[in-house]
């Protein structure tokens, strides 16, 4: 121990509070259901919700009445289908309204790289001639003051208060290395006030020295780190676990039904004291089934410069 | 194989979807059919195909038929793994992207697709998925293919929502909005093919599947077709097709049966 780390109970006590926006970002890849889990037990409430591709932990969280608003760019169980869950309250306001902020992939990721890079706005060619302006007003139009005059979308800064990264690997201050699909983890990093970091290992300060170009988020700008094994279930972690598809297609079967969803948030989530129990009860043969063949990196030779 | 009932409606969706992909390098992949469109064309018509995924994988080489667009075999061997930022601003804004796939709820005959409600947008009937990469892909991809089966429901004459601009109906217009894509270049249904008048921007079917008829094409759209002068019968899909589909990308059939 030592450093910045702390159990997933006190890092979500301490820092994602009643109200927050908070980014659990991971494009399919390296989501923190973990985390979420940790914030549905804690019954933190009127949550802004950001992120990309909000999927089954977003449904989880949304269906367990932890969230006021979403602000994503695409809503879906990736490969299998709807959000049952987010889907009521959209067009049933069941049990209550949710609120929304739509952009494309390309806005939101230049909502954070804005955040990240302390920008007003940034400038992208999208949007043209769709109706997703039309609804969302922080969508804006400017033409560029260069002599071409090009008229480009602008989108504002996305500060979460609070990100939750996932990362294969961190120091016990949180500098963390990703291999495999890196989403904009950084970017949603770097906007955010306050960053949790959740590694399937810790590792000594050496193995990130050996190979700085891996690193995607500093210690600087961590607040947290949690070491936790398959935090990313059911999504996956490059090189430890897969995807457990199975699940990802029985969740669209439990969100279904409302009362369905209950009894599995409180068989899985409510009625656990933390994710090692989550895992326990997963039992041993299950995560043995999810691990891959071993395919690793050749290595690089970074040189000695005494 | 030479009865042509021989094969499926997603089958030779797949095989006039890849026959389009003919020296193409750089596309834009999605899953599901998509995804098997991309890899028969890089072992026929398209050698030198590289897989591009938004998820930001270049150059994908997958092992198994990946699951989501975002699964761990498309890493595995890649050429690159960017940032989600440099795939869309240095790769598709810049103007790398050759061809990308799009599909949607809702078409209209410029090709417009709607991937985000049906019904008014405050109190949707039903909430879709939104538009994800598909509104900058329409702008930016030098050409666009979407594959889509043909219903009423879908091949719509008003749009509940635009998420993804197509063409304006205005050729001149489209000339001047600067973009490196206009909307889709063709559709591929499981009744026929479509391309786009270049004089009106408007939907033509080219080529109806061996055995349909123009009327199951006008029963399955909510406007009057426009028909080429030329039209003609799309290629059935050859053995070596349906053999690559069946044993080597579906063997399961989870998206071909």
């Amino acid at each position: 121990m030592g450093g910045k780390v702390t159990t997933m109970k006190d890092a979500v006590a301490e820092l994602v509070r009643d109200g927050d926006t908070v980014a659990i970002e991971g494009f399919t890849h390296l989501i923190c259901f973990a985390a979420g889990h940790e914030i549905i037990r804690q019954r933190k409430r009127d949550l802004t919700l950001a992120r990309m591709t909000p999927d089954v932990i977003y449904d989880q969280m949304i269906g367990a009445g932890v969230a006021r608003k979403l602000i994503f760019s695409w809503l879906g169980n990736p490969g299998v289908g709807s959000l049952h869950a987010v889907r009521r309250r959209i067009e049933q306001q069941d049990p209550e309204p949710l609120e929304i902020e739509e952009y494309s992939h390309f806005g939101m990721v230049c909502r954070y790289v804005a955040g990240a890079a302390n920008l007003p706005f940034f400038p992208i060619r999208s949007y043209y001639e769709s109706d997703i302006p039309k609804v969302n007003p922080n969508i804006r139009w400017m033409r560029s003051p260069y002599p071409d005059g090009t008229e480009v979308a602008v989108v504002p800064p996305l500060k979460p208060d609070v990100t939750i990264v996932a990362c294969q690997r961190a120091t016990p201050e949180g500098d963390a290395q990703i291999w495999g699909l890196l989403g904009c983890q950084k970017e949603a990093a770097f906007a955010a006030d306050r960053v949790i970091v959740v590694c399937e290992e810790l590792v000594d300060e050496a193995v990130i020295r050996r190979d700085p170009n891996r690193t995607v988020i500093p210690s600087v700008i961590v607040d947290a780190v949690v070491e936790q094994p398959f935090s990313c279930h059911p999504s996956f972690a490059q090189g430890y676990y897969d995807r457990d598809n199975a699940f990802y297609l029985k969740w669209d079967e439990i969100s279904r039904d409302p009362e369905a969803l209950d009894a599995w948030l409180k068989e899985w989530v409510y009625d656990l004291e933390s994710h090692a129990d989550y895992i326990e009860k997963m039992g041993p043969a299950h995560w043995e089934s999810l691990k891959p063949e071993p395919a690793p990196s050749g290595e690089v030779d970074y040189g000695r410069y005494a | 194989m030479s009865d042509p009932l021989d094969y499926t409606k997603n089958e030779i969706m797949i095989v006039a979807s890849a026959r389009l992909l003919a020296g193409v390098r750089n596309c834009f992949v999605g899953v599901g059919l998509p995804n098997i469109v991309c890899n028969l064309a890089q072992r026929t018509v398209a050698p030198d195909l590289q897989l591009v995924y938004e998820s930001g994988v270049f150059g994908a080489r997958p092992e198994r038929l990946p699951l989501s667009i975002g699964d761990p075999t498309l890493v595995s061997g890649s050429t690159a793994v960017t940032s989600m930022f440099e795939l869309f601003a240095y790769y598709l804004q810049a103007g790398l992207i050759d061809v990308a796939f799009l599909g949607g709820a809702q078409i209209d005959r410029y090709g417009n697709l709607n991937t985000t409600v049906i019904g008014d947008y405050a109190k949707p009937k039903v909430r879709l998925p939104g538009s994800g990469g598909a509104c900058e892909i329409a702008i930016h991809a030098r050409k666009v293919l979407v594959i889509m089966r043909q219903a009423q429901r879908s091949f719509v004459e008003t749009l509940h929502f635009r998420t993804s601009p197509g063409h304006s109906g205005d050729p001149e217009h489209d000339r001047a909005r600067g973009w490196w894509g206009s909307g889709p270049t063709n559709v591929v249904t499981d009744l026929g093919t479509y391309g786009f008048d270049e004089e009106t921007g408007e939907m033509t079917l080219l080529t109806l599947h061996p055995g349909v008829t123009l009327e199951q094409v006008r029963e399955n759209m909510g406007w009057e077709p426009k028909v080429s002068p030329d039209l003609g019968e799309t290629l059935p899909p050859t053995p070596e097709e349906l053999r690559l589909i069946r044993e080597e990308l579906d063997p399961e059939g989870v998206y071909t049966s």
